[in-house]
């Protein structure tokens, strides 16, 4: 964490902010987890104790899209250097060469097995330790899991500050403004880097997620991947079976002109209304 | 030893969701032959939640945890569940909640399962069941940490009443200025209006209603009803309604007990969002629009027709049954 101390001194003892801005470039990692595309089917195999991968095409987490998207954004406006980090079996290189050919600078793989949320906070934060990152760009959920927990695991264990459900972030010098989802609305939040956000929609428009062009996917095989061992750490949960809701019983159809049947049904079978 | 759990409130009124994870908690500490405490910030009518079988509350009152702050309300819940000595902690699934959970989960180095849609299946060893893959699958869990961090899906268990005297206790944490990390300059909410996280029937209009200048009969419907209203993606993409309002797969989860998708195709990102509901309806002048075959009553028919006619006969049905 050296250089952020120091990056944030020098910002808060010197009035030339703007010359420095310049000069000194935010560190941003995007951690990207590797999920099954959206319109995936999902099955369990093994006796019902694994996800069956077969078919499955992988893809960059949707939430983490939205953050590489803003970092690149970071990057050309403000200047910064984004690297992406994944911890996962050499598998997932498909979806972090993606991330390099989108625009990112360099990779990193952590080589173990995701085993829980806990459990990938602990590498991420040893990745993050060891680059000194001043931003730490996650997403809100992973769509495969659905934790939602590795950002904010993570920075409690590196005591950097946390926005979650972030659909907006400015960031002028060490100072951050970040606007979140609430129930029923939004909160603008103000905070200061060193930061993790749990980031999605929203972070960019729909209109702004890239697509790897050739140019890209050329240049991301000459960048770095560096594939790093992990740092001992424990599950905290473990998933012993799964499986799948029940079929959905037939559908009641209801005549157009007819909706006093409807109503009907809703109160006297449903008693939902 | 209790189980703690954490209920939320509103201006200092207790959330809709306290019902739902003081219930759970008193289901968990029955398991466990122990009692539920509920820590309650900022919140003057936590008394009353003993009507869901929680026998202590802590009452923290402090200026500077208004408003919300996750980092501070964690700090909050840990020296609580240290002082009460708890290992199970229940929190709700509103955004709140699960921005406090995996701070709180850091500082006890515990164990998380959110998305929790039924009652332990064991406390020894601790097993949940819980949705993956947004709704298209279940896990069963077990926890091996020692504390237990436990977020309860909404509109999942249910309020079960079992009326007991909650008896109130002060708890005043230390909180040091410097671990709030963050600060809140504006919070721009609808009031007075229900919200996709709390309210019993959901409204929803896609693509089909062709506009946003269409909106005005979803919102009436949605009056209609007490309900909240809601959209799918390319809506809210195209600016016909606010993000806030974008459900499924990468938008909001729904689980309420009425989900009702007009002009919605029912594309399988839309379903995996708000399959977790208990009833859904669906008005679609295709009778091949997938939605159909995932819904529980299905019209169809041109939503510009029978909205407003569905409209009108609510409210006959309203007018008859108050
Ligand atoms: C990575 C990814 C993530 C996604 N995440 C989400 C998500 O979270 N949520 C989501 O909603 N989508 C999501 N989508 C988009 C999804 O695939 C669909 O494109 C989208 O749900 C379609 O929205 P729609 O049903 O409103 O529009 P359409 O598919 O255009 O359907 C409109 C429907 O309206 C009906 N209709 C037309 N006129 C009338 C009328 N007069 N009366 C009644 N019915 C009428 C039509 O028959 C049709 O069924 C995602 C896609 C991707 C690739
Ligand atoms: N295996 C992983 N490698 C890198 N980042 C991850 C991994 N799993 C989760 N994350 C990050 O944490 C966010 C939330 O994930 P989760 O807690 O799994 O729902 C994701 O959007 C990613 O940014």
């Amino acid at each position: 964490m050296h250089s952020i101390l120091k990056f944030n001194e020098y910002l808060s003892c010197d009035s030339k902010k703007t010359d420095l801005k310049k000069t000194i470039y935010m560190k941003i990692l995007v951690c990207i987890s590797n999920v099954p595309d959206t319109t995936s089917k999902i099955n369990f195999t093994d006796g019902n104790s694994k996800f069956d991968t077969n078919g499955v095409q992988f893809v960059i987490n949707p939430n983490d899209e939205f953050g590489l998207t803003r970092a690149m954004w970071f990057k050309e406006k403000q200047g910064a250097t984004v690297h992406v980090a994944t911890v996962g079996g050499p598998t997932t290189e498909p979806t972090i060469r993606k991330a390099l050919a989108i625009g990112a600078d360099e990779a990193i793989r952590v080589n173990a097995e995701p085993l829980d949320g806990f459990f990938v906070a602990e590498q991420l934060a040893a990745v993050i330790k060891d680059g000194a990152y001043d931003l730490v760009i996650a997403g809100r959920e992973s769509i495969d899991y659905n934790g939602g927990m590795v950002p904010g695991i993570l920075a409690t264990l590196l005591d950097m500050n946390f926005v979650n459900s972030c659909i907006s972030l400015e960031i002028e010098g060490d100072k951050a403004t970040a606007v979140r989802e609430i129930d029923g609305g939004k909160e603008k939040l103000t905070t200061t880097l060193p930061l993790v956000i749990g980031g999605q929609k929203g972070l960019v428009s729909e209109s702004d997620l890239k697509i790897p062009n050739m140019r890209g996917i050329m240049m991301a095989r000459q960048k770095k991947l560096h594939v790093v061992e992990p740092v001992d750490a424990n599950s905290t949960t473990e998933d012993l079976t799964f499986d799948k809701p029940a079929p959905k019983g037939s559908i009641k159809m209801v005549d157009a002109d007819n909706l006093d049947e409807l109503i009907n049904l809703l109160h006297n079978e449903a008693k939902v209304i | 030893m209790s189980v703690l759990v954490y209920t939320e409130s509103e201006n200092g009124k207790l959330k809709k969701n306290a019902a739902e994870v003081a219930s759970y908690a008193y289901e968990v500490a029955q398991q466990m032959n122990t009692t539920a405490t509920a820590v309650a910030i900022n919140t003057e009518d936590s008394a009353s939640i003993g009507d869901y079988g929680i026998s202590k509350v802590l009452n923290v009152t402090a200026e500077n945890l208004k408003p919300f702050n996750a980092k501070a309300y964690a700090h909050v819940l840990k020296q609580a569940a240290d002082k009460e000595g708890a290992k199970v902690i229940i929190l709700s699934s509103s955004t709140d909640a699960k921005y406090l959970a995996p701070i709180l989960t850091a500082l006890l180095k515990g164990g998380y399962v959110p998305n929790v849609v039924a009652a332990p299946e064991s406390t020894s060893p601790f097993k949940v069941k819980r949705t993956v893959f947004s709704n298209k699958g279940f896990a069963h869990t077990e926890l091996k940490s020692d504390i237990k961090i436990i977020g309860v899906s909404n509109n999942s268990f249910g309020n079960i009443e079992n009326k007991t005297t909650a008896n109130a206790e002060d708890f005043s944490p230390s909180l040091d200025e410097n671990i709030f990390g963050t600060t809140s300059v504006d919070i721009d909410k609808v009031v007075g209006k229900a919200t996709i996280a709390d309210a019993d029937i959901v409204v929803s209009g896609g693509r089909g209603l062709k506009g946003p200048e269409n909106w005005g009969m979803i919102e009436e419907l949605a009056e209609v009803l007490g309900a909240a209203t809601a959209c799918s993606k390319p809506v809210s993409d195209l600016g016909w309604r606010p993000h806030g309002e974008h459900v499924g797969q990468t938008g909001k989860p729904v689980a309420t007990n009425l989900y009702i998708a007009i002009g919605i195709s029912g594309a399988i990102q839309h379903l995996a969002g708000v399959s977790a509901s208990k009833v859904k309806v669906v008005i679609n002048s295709d009778p091949e629009a997938p939605f159909f075959k995932a819904a529980d009553y299905g019209v169809v028919g041109d939503a510009f027709e029978v909205v407003p006619k569905l409209i009108e006969k609510l409210k006959e049905f309203k007018s008859q049954s108050t």
